[in-house]
């Protein structure tokens, strides 16, 4: 019998790695609850090895009930890359399976499975070097805060923040559905280079001079810098808002390379 | 079948499907360029119309709405048909 050849070297080790999946499933803990409007609540959340992340971005969030039925959803992120918590703001919907367990039974301490940071499209930073143009349909402004709180964040001095000024047009049915009012009056009377302008389409407050339409061209036009400044433009809210506006901005000469959209729907972000 | 108005509000963007592309793609595929093999148009895969539902999801050319990618998951496997990307342009850094 001939000996059997010596079994060859096992390849270095790195080739025998598995591939990862390059966003990690990790367990998040809610650390607190705030309550933002009757019907929206922010999750701030503690995961331990979160990478960091960006304006804009989301996360996917895992339910799994105990017969192992698992429903996945994508929510964005409300806090900035500077915050100490990854925080969630989260809407309530009357069919929402997960978002009415997320703004319903979730209590401080309880966990649950998240994986992120996702999505390089619709995102932002004070590297962007042109003025920030953001347009928001109801909880369409959470990504958008993270923008904006990135922004108060990353540029603490005036001068800074007038090199690159921000406007938020945001679309509300209500005075009291406003999400992060108080902080946006708070950030804009902090900062001349901030313009917050609200429309208020059903039920306008009392005495009430703003705009209560939805948004048009018309108003686009009058909020907006013109084309030729290219403002970086982000557009968040449902689907039909956030067409409307996108293709308004197109037709006032917007480049639309520099028109982002993130709508929000049924299946993706927000349910 | 749906009505053209039901099919239009559950349309998204191609960002909200980077978690399931993120477990195809090494690296973030919204920023990637994408190349419909129909009309030639190119845009950011994050930018494609998305159309999702729990089984997995269909990305639209924002242009003609012909499928460039498809992505579908079962308990095993993940399936990715580009049949519609004439070009998936990924930049590595």
């Amino acid at each position: 019998m001939i000996e059997p050849a010596a079994p060859p070297p096992p390849p270095p080790r790195a080739s025998l790695s598995p591939i990862l999946p390059r966003v990690a499933w990790r367990v998040a803990t809610v650390a607190e609850v705030i309550q933002e409007t009757s019907t929206t609540r922010t999750l701030v959340l503690d995961v331990p090895g979160w990478p960091g992340h960006r304006a804009g971005q989301h996360v996917d969030i895992r339910l799994t009930a105990d017969d192992g039925y698992q429903a996945e959803r994508s929510y964005s992120i409300a806090s900035p890359p500077e915050g100490s918590h990854l925080a969630l703001t989260i809407e309530y919907l009357e069919d929402g399976e997960v978002s009415s367990y997320l703004c319903g039974e979730l209590r401080v301490g309880d966990r649950f499975e998240l994986r992120g940071p996702i999505g390089g499209y619709f995102v932002w930073d004070v590297n962007a070097g042109a003025p920030l143009l953001l347009v928001a349909g109801g909880s369409g402004i959470v990504p958008l805060m993270a923008m904006l709180r990135h922004r108060a964040a990353a540029l603490p001095d005036l001068a800074a923040r007038r090199a690159l000024p921000a406007r938020l047009l945001y679309s509300s049915r209500k005075w009291d559905h406003i999400i992060n009012r108080d902080e946006l009056a708070m950030l804009v009377s902090n900062d001349p280079a901030l313009e917050v302008t609200y429309t208020i389409t059903r039920e306008p407050p009392p005495g009430w001079t703003g705009f209560r339409r939805r948004i048009d061209r018309m108003m686009l036009a009058e909020f907006a810098w013109p084309p030729a400044e290219r403002p970086h433009i982000f557009v968040c809210g449902p689907t039909p808002l956030v067409e409307r506006v996108a293709t308004a901005f197109v037709e006032l000469g917007h480049d639309p390379a520099l028109v982002k959209t993130e709508r929000f729907g049924p299946t993706g972000a927000g349910a | 079948m749906q009505s053209v108005t039901a099919m239009d509000s559950m349309r998204l963007d191609g960002n909200a499907a980077a978690g399931l592309l993120s477990e195809v793609f090494a690296r973030d595929a919204t920023a990637a360029r994408a190349t419909c093999m129909q009309c030639g148009a190119t845009d950011s895969v994050g930018a494609l119309h998305l159309y999702a539902h729990e089984m997995g999801a269909v990305l639209r050319c924002p242009s003609c709405e012909a499928v460039v990618l498809r992505l579908a998951r079962t308990k095993t496997d993940v399936w990715l048909d580009a049949t519609g990307a004439r070009c998936l342009v990924i930049r590595l850094s």
